[in-house]
């Protein structure tokens, strides 16, 4: 939704070169620190600072003067242009630049503990990671919990039916669903993995052997594990889906249910030919957004399972993440995180392409 | 015809039942847990072993989760190590979460607005572009910058710093305060906006008087979704802090390391960890319902 406001573009050229001067002598500024620090750091000259925290200050003050130089020169339009600027500088400078330099990082034998320092290596973290079973074993365990959404989904529909049904107490009962959305996954972890389901007297286990169970063990067996953390993580993240989900049955038009009534539709038969396709967009949202943070997945492995066992339970994530603090292999370690970065980013585009034509065939 | 209602009156019963079975099981899903580390953090080590689980029945609740973290009532006003720790890692927790969410939602908000009413171009980027450059980062796995970031922080001297932790979390939460209040602003009629501006405010002026009060309660949505987001991160935490600006996840997380696991403290520092969200959740249900609705439904 945009409007076409009147622009008065009446700004005096005095006013004009004021703010080119500010840009001006700002980047200067910026260019010089920066020269003079790099410099320094390769023992040129003496002159600079101990480390580069004066080049951040100097990137804040040339973001000012930019908003400024630009408040002056376009007027109005710069006006406009001051309410996106401030986020879109500050995401290049904490986005833009470390993925950079993590190129530069993953093309490098870095180790952190190491004395050497870096030392150029072209692509040979590549081709080390091409033959690291434990790598593309935890690609293929994001795989699995991918496909895990597909039951929290399911739950996630049924629990949004269930609020969205004639019920007392709805409140109440949504105020319950929601916390386990609010718990941070440390605790998660250790109140449902490291305690409630701890194989000797937690009580999860306890009622386990009473199923008729004899031995469980959670978080021993490969197969076992990753359903484990599977339920631990959707545990947590089905609220996520259940409210988005009771918002779209909320946003549905009452006429629908009510032809259907007349109709003589029974449940089934209703929600499949009806509710069902209506909710197919709201189902999308949410399930992409819960994609996004499955791939994200590291908390509970980290602290429940450590990756364990063998492996099985270990996201990408993960794995990088205990490559980093076992072995501090930051070039290494970088170069997976990068290799994810792009199979995330051609898979989801592919995906969304897919689910874009998809839903144009279905409605 | 009697037989008809008759039947579909015992149907409608089962079908109650069926309903509030489920609803209660599931609600005893999601408390339980809860229920389980309140009431371990009061229980002896034998307590545990035997997995009792009703206080005054099974088990004679006493204080000595929360007295192995000063904070029982009859180690409160003694000097304790450990609560200062813990009070460290909380206030921690608080000033990082509280503050990176303030910043996403402040930067977050701006950008929404102007994205979502006026129409920018520079060179071939447009409006949709530069959306797409801010939600695209959402998919971002924290890991690919996390490794460049220690890196860079140990240059900045950011590393184990409270701010850098800040402006790591504010760009993690942004995406989504984007996504949420560019849905907010453009529900809000854009005439209210032109009669500001026709009284002579200028943009700004418009957005400071008129827009922000409207989309107060959807910028609280938003604040309370990052802080929920921000207050739980453990990952970048764990990477990026050793001493000083250590937050409480890592703290709960480093105790669970130790060869045995002393429960009752474990438990207690557990419910420290997550009563604030558990608090805010039953307050703010409602913030955090219309901040994921938001996004869901257009």
């Amino acid at each position: 939704m945009t409007t076409t406001y009147i622009i008065t573009d009446n700004v005096p050229a005095q006013q004009k070169t004021l703010g080119r001067v500010i840009i001006f002598i700002a980047t200067i500024l910026l260019v010089a620190l920066f020269l003079i620090q790099i410099l320094h750091k390769t023992n040129t000259i003496t002159l600079g600072f101990e480390n580069w925290r004066p080049t951040l200050y100097g990137y804040l003050l040339w973001s000012i003067a930019l908003c400024w130089g630009i408040l002056l020169i376009k007027g109005d339009r710069g006006q406009r242009a001051l309410f996106v600027l401030p986020a879109f500088l500050f995401t290049i400078a904490m986005v833009i630049f470390p993925l950079i330099f993590s190129v530069y990082i993953s093309l490098h034998d870095w180790n952190l503990s190491a004395f050497e320092g870096q030392k150029f290596n072209g692509l040979d973290n590549f081709r080390a990671l091409l033959v690291d079973e434990y790598y593309w074993n935890s690609m293929l365990n994001m795989l699995y919990y991918l496909i895990a959404i597909l039951f929290e989904y399911a739950i996630a529909f049924g629990l949004a039916l269930l609020l969205n049904a004639q019920i007392v107490a709805r409140k109440f009962f949504r105020v319950v669903f929601l916390m386990p959305l609010m718990l941070s996954p440390v605790a998660v972890s250790w109140m449902l993995g490291k305690s409630l389901m701890e194989y000797r007297f937690g009580p999860a286990a306890t009622l386990a052997r009473q199923l008729g169970w004899e031995n469980p063990a959670f978080f021993s067996t490969p197969e076992i594990a990753r359903l484990s953390i599977m339920i631990l993580d959707a545990w947590t993240f089905i609220p996520f889906m259940m409210i988005m989900l009771l918002a779209g049955l909320q946003a549905l038009p009452k006429e629908v249910n009510e032809a259907a009534k007349i109709d003589g539709a029974n449940n089934w038969q209703h929600f499949w030919k009806i509710t069902f396709p209506l909710m197919l967009p709201v189902s999308v949202t949410a399930t992409v957004i819960r994609i996004i943070f499955k791939l994200k997945l590291a908390d509970i492995v980290i602290n429940v399972t450590s990756g364990g066992p063998g492996g099985a339970t270990d996201t990408v994530t993960s794995f990088i993440f205990r490559e980093y603090r076992d072995r501090s292999n930051v070039g290494y370690g970088t170069m997976m995180a990068v290799v994810y970065l792009i199979m995330i980013v051609i898979l989801m585009t592919a995906f969304l392409n897919f689910l874009n034509r998809w839903m144009q065939k279905v409605t | 015809m009697k037989q008809n209602e008759y039947s579909s009156g015992v149907n409608l019963v089962v079908y109650r039942i069926l309903i509030y079975g489920a609803l209660l099981f599931w609600a005893f899903l999601c408390l339980f847990p809860i229920y389980w580390s309140i009431t371990t953090s009061f229980k002896a080590a034998v307590n545990v072993m035997q997995g009792h689980l009703i206080p005054w029945i099974d088990f004679i609740p006493k204080w000595i989760g929360f007295r192995s973290l000063g904070l029982s009532p009859d180690t409160i006003f003694e000097i304790s190590t450990v609560r200062e720790e813990f009070l460290k890692r909380f206030f921690n927790s608080v000033i990082t979460s509280v503050s990176a969410s303030v910043l996403a939602v402040i930067l977050g908000s701006l950008a929404a607005y102007g994205l979502s009413r006026f129409e920018y171009k520079l060179g071939f980027v447009k409006n949709s572009d530069i959306s797409f450059f801010f939600l695209s980062q959402m998919i971002l796995p924290p890991v690919v910058l996390a490794l460049p970031f220690l890196v860079l922080y140990r240059e900045l001297a950011l590393l184990d710093t409270t701010i850098g932790l800040v402006m790591l979390y504010g760009l993690m939460v942004l995406p989504i305060v984007i996504w949420i209040m560019r849905d907010q602003f453009s529900t809000i009629p854009i005439e209210l906006e032109e009669a500001g501006l026709v009284d002579g405010l200028s943009v700004w002026g418009v957005f400071l008087r008129i827009v922000l009060p409207i989309s107060f309660p959807g910028m609280v949505a938003a604040f309370i979704l990052c802080l929920v987001l921000t207050w739980n991160e453990y990952f970048f935490a764990a990477l990026l802090t050793s001493a000083d600006a250590k937050t409480l996840p890592v703290m709960v997380a480093s105790q669970t390391g130790s060869q045995g696991i002393n429960w009752w403290s474990m438990a207690a520092l557990s419910t420290a960890a997550i009563a604030p969200l558990a608090i805010i959740g039953v307050f703010l249900e409602s913030y955090i319902v219309k901040g994921l609705s938001t996004g869901a439904v257009k």
